[in-house]
């Protein structure tokens, strides 16, 4: 296994209480895999992938426990000045925001390059040259001529492009994507996801790819870690979670989002909100805003019940979502 | 709809929007325009739902902006019940400002932070008291909120006391507190979760009928617009290239751009990705400022010739479609409009459907691919 994440707990101290982000996630990710981690925000899916790399914020973040084992080493154990050589090298990360993350007054080819002089030792003219071949890896028109542009001068699709070139640099055997394409327009969307795809399979990397959209873990992802508060509420090959979800969260985000090739009448919609993460309620965090929820659901936290060999879902009443009827 | 006999409440003719691009601090001068929007023309008839679509920068929400009034157009009409709002000022603006009300998208942004509920959805009673006497607001505001879904003791919270979808609410609260006839929505559910979006929807949904609204619902989310829209506008680069009702639009679509748009849309439904044929675009959106001459798409489109870049297509039924009274008749602006289906109805999630897993009219792809 390349990746495995075991009870990882992340808490944030803050004026108000500690609001916990992360609540016993395990998750593992092989060579040539994409995990797709769904969940809205305040799930703790970006929070479990900064433990993961080792870019939380500490304080106000702080690990409780658990393990990150990456290749057989538990990187919350393992020093920082080793972390480092790791990170970036064999284990990359690709942002949202592309504008945000890259240096706006230095060159793309400069930031790209700054990736073999660290890592590798390279002179900054063959690192340049290198930065050239990633930007034609990652299909940039005319890279030699734009290796000196800086970030400002480029579209947000080619950005994003820069972005994975970025993370690809160093051959990484695993890629970390939060939310790669959410800000993009769906032509550029669609060439971005092909791309990653692509350099995926070439390198045979692991990819957890963090999103809150349906519709791209559908098209990419081999399984899939439904998150809800902090905690996996379901998690299967991608196959099941759209024919037969086996949690009433999952059930329910299926129901609520409107489709291409249909006109449906009134959207199903999960009533309430996502909790407050100071004040999760008791038993099943989910509980108050599901159509099945009963006493037991109001005291007791549900474990992560083994649906059958690859699928597990935490609700007591797995076995009669299963057979629920979609909505529509 | 060309069937709707009824006068179109609103109707826009050649609208242009241009933003000067100058150059020089103490003397300005005008070194070219960004032309956002570019001759833009749509009727929206009584309780109807105009879907507006288009990647970012394409100009609508330009066109949102200049329907209530934000941001004056450069040329061309906007008629609100046969009279041209583009024109009009003072009393008679405000009188017609009343009926055309708009939500914004972010709802982080969009309310005062330092306002109250009660002020913030009181405040257009401010600018129109013959709406609501002044004794009468406090409860007019809870009854907005009630409306809207919110408890109506919240009239004295503040914005961030609120999440979200409950921010969005209160924005459309303010929207309905003059009993608009028309509301202008630009992308009032993309900044909420998934979860909450389809609470949003079906609330905008729920006071269309119960107020008798008309929507002009601007989006990205291609599959948002057809579940709300009776009919759907596609933009691009400042010009409405495709506009027809929802089946017209995504199972019957002629314009290559549509056809594109759709395709590159993720169908939340694994089984859809053997079946699937993408049609992925190379290069990007060019710059408004100097839009590509002829047809705008040319530059990305796989069937250009010559004729595109020499002749501006207009936005009509294109002559092969025209009297064939299928879907496929529907105005398109594209020399070489061809029908091709891009949308694969695969089964619904955990839908049971037949083998062939359709039951609609599922027109044979026509070989036309180039």
């Amino acid at each position: 296994m390349l990746l495995e994440v075991r009870d990882l707990q992340v808490e944030f101290h803050t004026r108000d209480g500690v609001a916990k982000a992360v609540n016993g996630v395990s998750y593992s990710v092989d060579a040539g895999e994409t995990l797709a981690v769904l969940g809205e925000s305040g799930s703790g899916k970006s929070v479990t992938a900064q433990a993961i790399m080792g870019i939380l914020d500490i304080p106000p973040g702080r690990i409780a426990g658990g393990e990150v084992l990456f290749k057989g080493q538990d990187l919350l154990k393992t020093k920082e000045d080793q972390r480092r050589k790791i990170r970036g090298a064999d284990m990359a990360m690709i942002f949202q925001d592309a504008l945000s993350s890259l240096n706006p007054v230095l060159s793309v080819g400069a930031q790209l390059g700054e990736m073999f002089v660290v890592h590798r030792g390279m002179s900054r003219k063959d690192a340049r040259a290198r930065a050239v071949e990633l930007m034609d890896r990652v299909r940039i028109p005319a890279a030699k001529e734009r290796v000196n542009d800086y970030p400002h001068q480029f579209s947000g699709g080619m950005r994003q492009r820069i972005m994975i070139a970025m993370a690809m640099a160093l051959e990484p055997s695993l890629i970390i994507a939060d939310e790669p394409t959410t800000a993009l327009d769906v032509t550029v969307q669609a060439q971005v996801m092909e791309l990653l795809a692509d350099l995926q399979r070439e390198l045979n990397m692991g990819l957890i790819l963090i999103t809150h959209d349906l519709g791209v873990v559908a098209d990419v992802a081999d399984k899939i870690a439904v998150m809800y508060a902090g905690r996996i509420v379901e998690s299967a090959p991608v196959h099941y979670i759209y024919k037969a979800p086996a949690h009433p969260y999952t059930r329910g985000l299926l129901d609520s989002i409107p489709r291409l090739d249909q006109k449906g009448r009134d959207l199903y919609a999960i009533k309430g909100l996502p909790p407050n993460l100071l004040k999760i309620p008791a038993g099943c965090a989910f509980n108050p805003r599901c159509p099945r929820a009963q006493d037991i659901c109001r005291t007791d936290v549900p474990p992560l019940f083994e649906v059958d060999e690859s699928r597990r879902s935490a609700c007591f009443f797995w076995r009669e979502t299963l057979d629920d009827v979609p909505v529509r | 709809m060309t069937s709707r006999s009824a006068e179109p409440i609103l109707e826009v003719r050649d609208l242009v929007k241009h933003f000067p691009l100058t150059q020089g601090i103490l003397f300005k001068r005008q070194i070219g325009a960004v032309k956002a929007v570019d001759g833009v023309s749509f009727q929206l008839a009584p309780g109807e739902t105009l879907g507006v679509v288009g990647e970012s920068g394409c100009g609508k929400s330009t066109v949102a902006r200049m329907l209530v009034n934000l941001e004056r157009p450069t040329s061309g009409e906007i008629r609100y019940k046969g009279e041209d709002i583009t024109r009009l000022s003072g009393r008679a603006l405000k009188a017609v400002r009343r009926n055309i009300q708009m939500v914004f998208q972010d709802p982080y942004t969009s309310l005062n932070p330092r306002m109250t509920v009660g002020d913030i959805i009181g405040e257009p009673f401010d600018i129109h008291p013959e709406v609501a006497p002044k004794g009468d607001r406090r409860r007019r505001v809870q009854d907005l909120l009630d409306v809207v879904g919110l408890n109506p003791e919240y009239i004295n919270r503040y914005p961030h006391q609120f999440s979200g979808g409950q921010r969005q609410r209160i924005g459309i609260a303010r929207g309905l507190a003059l009993r608009p006839e028309i509301i202008v929505a630009d992308e009032p559910v993309s900044a909420l979760d998934v979860s909450v979006q389809a609470q949003v929807i079906n609330l905008m949904e729920r006071l269309q009928n119960e107020f008798d609204l008309s929507y002009v619902f601007i989006a990205h989310d291609l599959s948002i617009v057809r579940h709300i829209s009776d009919r759907v506008g596609v933009m691009y680069l400042g010009r409405i290239i495709e506009i027809g009702t929802d089946t017209q639009i995504y199972d019957h679509p002629t314009h290559p751009y549509t056809q594109a748009l759709l395709s590159a849309v993720p169908v939340p439904d694994p089984a859809a990705r053997e079946g699937r044929e993408r049609i992925i675009l190379t290069g990007e959106v060019p710059s408004p400022a100097h839009p590509p001459s002829g047809c705008r798409f040319r530059t990305r489109c796989w069937k250009a010739q010559e004729r595109c870049t020499l002749e501006v297509p207009l936005l009509a039924v294109p002559a092969v479609f025209r009297d064939t009274h299928g879907p496929a008749e529907h105005d398109s602006a594209c020399h070489f409009a061809e029908e091709r289906q891009v949308v694969t109805s695969g089964a619904g999630p955990g839908e049971t459907r037949g083998p062939d897993g359709e039951g609609g009219e599922q027109g044979p792809d026509p070989d036309n691919e180039r």
